[in-house]
C-alpha cells in the first residue's frame, strides 16, 4: 500500500494484507406500498437498492471512511460486514475467510468473533437494566471466552481503565454516565471480544465536539495499540479527515470516489466531492460565503438513470444522462483516485 | 436602544430534592437586523433561553429572576394570552426538526394560511397570494400547485424552508433558530443557511441562532456567545471569539473541532465534562477544567470583563488576578 511510506506513525500490521475485502456488495430491500393501495391501486413492491455494487477493501491495521449523506446506503454498508443483513450480491471476505457463505457454523463463529460494532447512540445500544460490567463481559460470555469469573472481572477492569473509566464504574448503570462515557463504555464492550475489525457507525455524531474529541482520541490511541481496523462511517468530513486513512464517497448506494485521505482532500475528483467539500462550514472562516449547490438527493426509489449525481452536476452531459459507470483510475494531485465519473475519464474536468 | 435585552436571566426548575439552577444570570443582546448565535454543549442553557424569551418553557421550569425586553417593552412578565400574540407576530420560531413544527394533518396552504390571518386581517383569498409569494421567496419549486400538499411529500430541505416561510410570515423583528441545520445533509444545510441569510438581510430580522455547530456560527452569526453550565463565559465578534478566543473554555472548544484543513495527530481536548444542573461548583463553573484555575476562580463567580474584542467571564482580564493565588 502506498500510504505506507506517507503515514510512519501508524504500523503496518500484517503488512498490507486486507482484513477486509468487500467485491461487488448490494443489498436491495423491497418496499411494499400499504396493503390496500396495493389491493386498490395494483401496486408491484418496488426494489430499494440501498447499497447497488460496492467493492473496497482495508488492509489490517487501517482505517478505511465511507462519508456520505443521509440515505446514500453507508449504514447498511456497515451493517452487511457486519452480518446484520445478508446481501443481495457480492462478497465479503474477513481475513481471506467468506464471510457470506460460511461453510459451517464453527467458521461462522470464527469469523463473527474478528469483527465487532460501535453505534451511534450509546444510550440506544446499552441495556438500561444491566450493570456496565456485565455489559462488557458480554460478548467474552457470548464467544465463550472465558469461563472463570473471578478472570472475566479482571478482564472488566483492565478494559474500563483501557477507554478511560475506573473498574469501580462496572457497579453503576448506564443511566448514571454522561454520553461521552457511555460511548467509552460502549467500546469497552466492542473490545472485549478481542475483535481485529471494528465497525463504527457515526460513533461520534451524538457527541458535544469537546466529547468527541476525546473519543476520536481514544480510538486513535487504541487503534495504534492494538492494530485495530476500522470501518468508519460518517457524515462528517472533518471527523472523517481526522481518523481515516482511505476515503470512500458514496452517492445513493453506489461510491462515487475512493481514494487515500490525503489525496481526496488535496484534490477531489467527482463533482459531488467537491460538493460536500465545498459545502463544509469552516469554524475557522467566519462569515465565509459560500455557494450553495442547488438540487437535493434524489428518490433511492427512483434514481435518474446513467450517473445518479448528473441531475445536481454542472459538468453532466448527454453520456451521464443515459450510460451507467464503474470506478476509474485517475490523476489526482500528485496520487491517484479512482472515481466514477464520465467527465472525469473524459478529461472534461 | 437594543431589540432584544435579556438581563441576568435565572431560570429554575423546582425538584422534589431542591431547586435546580438552569439558567443563571444569562445577559445579551441583539440589535436590529443583527444575528448573534448561542453556542454550547448540550445542557448549557441554549435553548432553555430561547423558550424563556418565547415564554414556552415548560413547567416547572419559571423565571426566577430577570428581565427580557423585548423593543423596550417587558415580555417576561407577560400574561399568557398577550404572549401568545408576540409570538408568531413579533418573535418567530425555527426548529430544529421540521416534522415536529409542522401538522402532518393539515396541507401546507392550509397551515400557511392560518398562521397567516391569525397575525393579520388579511382575507382568506389575500393570505393564500401571500403564502404562495412567502413559499417563492424560500426557495420552493412550483409554490402555487404545493400549497395542497402535505408535508410528508416534501423533503427534509423543503420541510425546513416550509418552517422558515412559517416563521417570518407575519414580519417578526425577532426570529429564535433552534439547531436549524442540525436534522439536514451538510449539503442542504448549506441552502438553508444561505436562504436564512438572505431573508434576515431583505427584511432586517434580528436571529437568535441556537446551535452546537460553530461552523454554522462563524458562517452566519455577527456576535456569538459561549454557553457554559447555564451561563455566558465569552460573548462578542464571531470572528474574534472563534480565531481569538479568551475564555478558557471557548478556547478549548474551538481548538477541539477537527477541521478539513489538516491532519493532527492527536486533537485538543478539555479533561472532565461540563458539570451537570445543581453540580455547578462555586465560583467559576469552568474552574475545576481549567488549567490556569487560581483560588480567586474557586471562591467567587466571574463577570463579563473586557478582554480584547470580547468580553470573557474568566478572571484573568479582572484587576485581581496578578495578586491572586495560584
Amino acid at each position: 500500500m502506498p500510504e505506507a511510506d506517507r503515514l510512519p506513525e501508524r504500523p503496518a500490521a500484517s503488512a498490507g494484507r486486507p482484513l477486509l475485502e468487500v467485491d461487488g456488495l448490494a443489498r436491495y430491500f423491497r418496499v411494499a406500498a400499504p396493503w390496500v393501495e396495493r389491493l386498490l391501486g395494483r401496486k408491484r413492491p418496488r426494489l430499494l437498492k440501498a447499497v447497488d455494487g460496492v467493492s473496497f477493501s482495508i488492509p489490517a491495521g487501517r482505517t478505511l471512511a465511507v462519508v456520505g449523506e443521509s440515505g446514500c446506503g453507508k449504514s447498511t454498508v456497515a451493517r452487511l460486514v457486519a452480518g446484520l443483513y445478508r446481501p443481495s450480491a457480492g462478497t465479503i471476505r474477513i481475513d481471506g475467510l467468506d464471510a457470506v457463505h460460511a461453510k459451517d457454523k464453527a467458521e461462522r463463529r470464527q469469523i463473527r468473533r474478528q469483527l465487532q460494532m460501535i453505534f451511534q447512540d450509546p444510550m440506544a445500544s446499552l441495556n438500561p437494566r444491566w450493570r456496565v460490567r456485565d455489559i462488557i463481559a458480554e460478548p467474552i460470555r457470548a464467544f465463550g471466552l472465558v469461563r472463570n469469573r473471578a478472570e472475566i472481572d479482571r478482564q472488566v477492569a483492565e478494559l474500563l481503565t483501557h477507554v478511560g473509566l475506573a473498574p469501580i464504574d462496572g457497579e453503576k448503570y448506564p443511566h448514571e454516565f454522561s454520553g461521552g462515557q457511555r460511548q467509552r463504555i460502549s467500546i469497552a464492550r466492542a473490545l472485549s471480544s478481542k475483535p481485529r475489525l471494528l465497525l463504527c457507525d457515526e460513533p461520534t455524531s451524538a457527541l458535544d465536539v469537546s466529547v468527541q474529541a476525546q473519543i476520536l482520541n481514544l480510538m486513535r490511541d487504541l487503534q495504534r495499540e492494538m492494530g485495530l481496523t476500522y470501518l468508519f462511517i460518517s457524515h462528517d468530513l472533518a471527523v472523517v479527515r481526522h481518523m481515516a486513512d482511505r476515503i470512500a464517497v458514496m452517492y445513493l448506494g453506489r461510491i462515487a470516489e475512493i481514494a487515500d485521505a490525503d489525496t481526496l482532500f488535496a484534490a477531489p475528483r467527482h463533482p459531488y466531492t467537491r460538493l460536500l467539500l465545498e459545502t463544509i462550514p469552516d469554524p475557522l472562516k467566519p462569515r465565509r460565503d459560500r455557494e450553495p449547490l442547488a438540487g437535493e438527493v434524489p428518490n433511492p426509489l427512483n434514481p435518474p438513470p446513467g450517473c445518479a449525481f448528473h441531475p445536481r452536476c454542472p459538468f453532466a452531459n448527454e453520456r451521464c444522462r443515459t450510460e451507467r459507470l464503474e470506478l476509474k483510475r485517475a490523476r489526482a494531485g500528485n496520487g491517484w483516485a479512482e472515481v466514477a465519473c464520465h467527465a472525469v475519464e473524459e478529461g472534461r474536468i | 436602544m437594543a431589540l432584544l435585552e435579556v438581563r441576568d436571566l435565572k431560570v429554575e426548575i423546582p425538584t422534589r430534592r431542591g431547586l435546580l439552577t438552569i439558567l443563571d444570570g444569562v445577559s445579551f443582546d441583539i440589535a436590529q437586523g443583527e444575528v448573534l448565535g448561542l453556542v454550547g454543549e448540550s445542557g448549557a442553557g441554549k435553548s432553555i433561553s430561547g423558550l424563556a424569551i418565547i415564554g414556552l418553557l415548560e413547567p416547572p421550569a419559571r423565571i426566577a429572576a430577570g428581565t427580557i425586553t423585548l423593543e423596550g417593552r417587558r415580555i417576561d412578565n407577560l400574561p399568557r394570552e398577550e404572549m401568545r400574540k408576540i409570538r408568531g407576530a413579533r418573535i418567530g420560531t425555527i426548529f430544529q426538526d421540521p416534522l415536529t413544527s409542522l401538522n402532518p394533518l393539515y396541507t401546507i396552504g392550509r397551515q400557511l394560511v392560518e398562521t397567516i390571518q391569525t397575525h393579520t386581517n388579511l382575507t382568506t383569498r389575500q393570505a393564500e397570494a401571500r403564502a404562495v409569494d412567502l413559499l417563492k421567496q424560500v426557495g420552493i419549486p412550483a409554490a402555487e400547485s404545493r400549497l395542497n400538499a402535505y408535508p410528508h411529500e416534501f423533503s427534509g430541505g423543503m420541510r425546513q424552508r416550509v418552517v422558515i416561510s412559517l416563521a417570518l410570515c407575519a414580519e417578526p423583528v425577532l426570529v429564535i433558530a433552534d439547531e436549524p441545520t442540525t436534522a439536514l445533509d451538510v449539503s442542504i444545510q448549506a441552502q438553508i443557511i444561505a436562504l436564512l441569510k438572505r431573508l434576515c438581510r431583505e427584511h432586517r430580522t434580528a436571529v437568535l441562532l441556537i446551535t452546537h455547530d460553530m461552523g454554522v456560527i462563524a458562517e452566519t452569526a455577527d456576535r456569538v456567545a459561549v454557553m457554559y453550565a447555564g451561563r455566558v463565559a465569552e460573548i462578542g465578534p464571531v470572528a474574534a471569539v472563534v480565531n481569538r478566543p479568551k475564555h478558557p473554555y471557548s478556547a478549548g472548544l474551538m481548538g477541539s473541532i477537527p477541521t478539513v484543513e489538516r491532519r493532527l495527530d492527536k486533537l485538543p481536548q478539555i479533561k472532565g465534562a461540563m458539570p451537570r444542573p445543581g453540580a455547578v461548583p462555586k465560583g467559576c463553573a469552568f474552574a475545576p477544567r481549567c488549567l490556569h484555575t487560581r483560588d480567586l476562580c474557586r471562591a467567587e463567580r466571574p463577570e463579563l470583563y473586557p478582554a480584547d474584542e470580547t468580553q470573557s467571564a474568566c478572571f484573568q482580564y479582572d484587576k485581581r488576578w496578578e495578586k491572586a493565588h495560584a
